[in-house]
């Protein structure tokens, strides 16, 4: 296990390094000089402009500034943002909860009623249940994120008036930062109606988050399910008198939910993605509308950051997932497939 | 006459028909077929359809209701969006600027993408690591973000969004071809071929490549219709196509604050994307279940 776990990490080198080189070579690929491009309309007077040159270290060879560059990352300095003139860190540090929270709340609801529906088609296969749930997946999946959230504003909050339009608590509350999960600090902090409110702005976003990981799920389980319920050992356990729900929950879908696995791993990367638009629908304030709205204001450190850890948020993932595959299924462990 | 066409001995169908038959059993493929052409002919023909120019705007008649709402006028069938552009004639016109980025997304990815996998399966040595390593890390970035990255250096803009699409995209095509065609190397017709005497870029496009289609076809179609909606979360997140330009992304990103006073300008674009991307995603299902049965999926 510890080998496979050092040949996989070992893997990861070469795309660290190249991704560092990519949120490096950022702010110096724009065309242009670099500090006017990112002051944009802000006009510098030269010497101020050299002074931003020299401490941002352009003056520098490129490698050493690479060097320098990784070298401030490995310290934990994402550099500072050209707006709030506050460590990039430090505002990553308050806003990366937020699109954990986001993000952990669709995985659930996708893998949840994926897992569930995936399952329920697979046993009925060909009946109607069945075609339903594909056809809504296949929908699912070809669903432009931005627009569901529109739709779903469109009814919930606007026509019904369930659900709140944009935040992630409402404005009556300030419960205090523990956790930086906004619906535990809600629940922590004991005022009346805060957990309500802070379910209540989290339940659209990350419905229209999970959508398509939904879909992506649905598919792969039942797909996954229905080839496992052809196999010996299923026929095998029917035989020897086991309840069908044993039969299914015990023997098919632990084995089936290998696939399932991968792809929610692979699934992640999109809902990072996704998380930029849902965010940016929503005004969640989470990494994905930080890096949106740096983009805006030319704030060319923050897009660095936010880029770099979106990669690197990514790439932690698939390692988890390997791992637990690794864990799951000890064929793999061998380095052989 | 019968007793000629009695005596025809019955011939298997060729590769075409038989392509054909696979993807007509496939009911949704086809109606999703009718569908994408019917889109794809109105697009391509939009300056002769649409009944006003899309950048026009008819300040006199700013948000004005779809013909079938009260307050409509057949003058404008689907309504006119904040600036009293016709939507119909936006769709129409839009349709172009998204399905072409789309296409062209695709075709730029496609063609280096298969050339960098060839190279690969065959120069396994030096070029496969360097070029898998270097796919590796455009792999590291989800998609969109990718673009976004791209277009952050780039600036926005309709050739842009192309590109940092196209990238996005390499590195499926990159894949899939070398994995195809380290496949049929070893096969005894490659060999056959070579030993005839074969120069390696005869083998790589005429000997081995025809027999690594299936597969990218089936992922051309595939990234045709993630390509539209990346254009489209480009779009709307104000970095892809630029105002007035009609495209369906853009288009819902100027709608959002009229939620609530006009739906027709949010519910119309998106609308057009979704069943563009469902007629897509149901055609690919399709050419997979035709071209490839190994790929076929347990139904």
């Amino acid at each position: 296990m510890l080998g496979f776990l050092l040949k996989r990490l070992a893997t990861l080198v070469p795309t660290l390094i190249g991704i560092t080189l990519v949120a490096f070579g950022l702010i110096r690929l724009v065309p242009g000089d670099p500090v006017e491009v990112m002051m944009g309309e802000r006009r510098l007077d030269p010497e101020a402009h050299a002074a931003l040159v020299k401490r941002m270290g352009l003056d520098q060879p490129l490698p050493v500034q690479y060097a320098d560059y990784v070298g401030k990352l490995l310290h934990g300095d994402l550099g500072q943002s050209l707006v709030s003139r506050e460590p990039v860190s430090k505002e990553f540090a308050a806003l990366f909860p937020a699109t954990v929270e986001l993000a952990t709340a669709a995985l659930v609801f996708a893998v949840g009623f994926g897992l569930l529906l995936g399952v329920s088609a697979g046993l009925k296969r060909g009946s109607l249940l069945d075609q339903g749930v594909m056809g809504l997946a296949t929908v699912g999946y070809s669903m432009p994120v931005f627009w569901w959230g529109l739709i779903l504003i469109m009814f919930f909050s606007v026509q019904l008036g369930w659900t709140p339009v944009s935040g992630r608590i409402g404005i009556e509350f300030d419960p205090e930062r523990v956790t930086g999960f906004m619906l535990i600090d809600a629940w922590l902090s004991g005022e009346e109606g805060a957990f309500k409110s802070a379910l209540m702005h989290l339940v659209l976003p990350a419905l229209v988050l999970g959508t398509s990981t939904l879909a992506v799920v649905a598919r792969m389980t039942r797909s996954s399910m229905l080839e496992v319920l052809r196999e010996d050992y299923v026929r095998t356990a029917r035989a020897k008198g086991l309840s069908p729900t044993r039969v299914v929950v015990v023997h098919a879908l632990r084995n089936a939910l290998i696939p399932v696995l991968t792809v929610v791993g692979l699934q992640t990367g999109s809902l990072l993605a996704g998380a930029v638009l849902t965010e940016t629908i929503f005004s969640w304030p989470g990494i994905g509308k930080w890096l949106i709205d740096s983009i805006g204001r030319r704030d060319y450190p923050v897009v660095q950051a936010g880029i770099l850890i979106s990669a690197l948020t990514f790439i932690a993932v698939n390692l988890i997932v390997d791992v637990l595959y690794g864990v799951v299924n000890p064929r793999i462990r061998g380095g052989g497939h | 006459m019968s007793a000629v066409l009695d005596n025809k001995p019955i011939e298997p169908p060729g590769p075409l028909r038989e392509f054909w038959q696979g993807f007509a059993a496939n009911r949704g493929a086809l109606i999703a077929l009718i569908v994408f052409a019917l889109i794809a002919l109105t697009s391509l023909f939009a300056p002769l359809i649409a009944p006003h120019d899309p950048i026009e705007q008819y300040r006199d008649f700013m948000l004005t209701p779809p013909v079938w709402s009260e307050g409509g006028s057949t003058r404008f069938l689907l309504g006119t969006d904040e600036l009293g552009r016709d939507m119909l004639s936006r769709l129409l016109h839009g349709g172009r600027v998204s399905l072409g980025i789309g296409l062209a997304a695709v075709l730029m990815s496609l063609l280096p993408g298969v050339l960098l996998g060839l190279l690969a399966a065959f120069f396994q040595r030096w070029l496969s690591p360097a070029i898998m390593r270097v796919m590796d890390i455009v792999l590291a970035l989800p998609a969109l973000l990718l673009a976004i990255c791209v277009i952050t250096i780039l600036g926005p803009g309709l050739v842009n969004t192309v590109i940092a699409i196209a990238i996005g995209a390499l590195p499926g095509y990159v894949r899939l071809t070398r994995a195809a065609a380290l496949g049929e190397i070893g096969r005894d017709y490659v060999t056959a071929s070579r030993v005839a005497g074969a120069s390696t870029a005869r083998l790589m496009f005429i000997t081995v490549l025809p027999n690594c289609l299936a597969p990218l076809i089936v992922n051309a179609t595939l990234s045709f219709s993630s390509a539209i909606l990346e254009t489209a979360g480009l779009g709307f997140l104000g970095l892809g196509v630029q105002a007035p330009t009609p495209e369906w992304g853009t288009m819902l990103s100027a709608a959002r604050d009229y939620i609530t006073r006009a739906p027709w300008v949010v519910t119309l674009p998106g609308l057009t994307i979704l069943v563009s991307v469902l007629a897509i995603n149901l055609m690919g299902d399709g050419l997979r279940d035709a071209l490839d049965p190994k790929l076929k999926k347990v139904a």
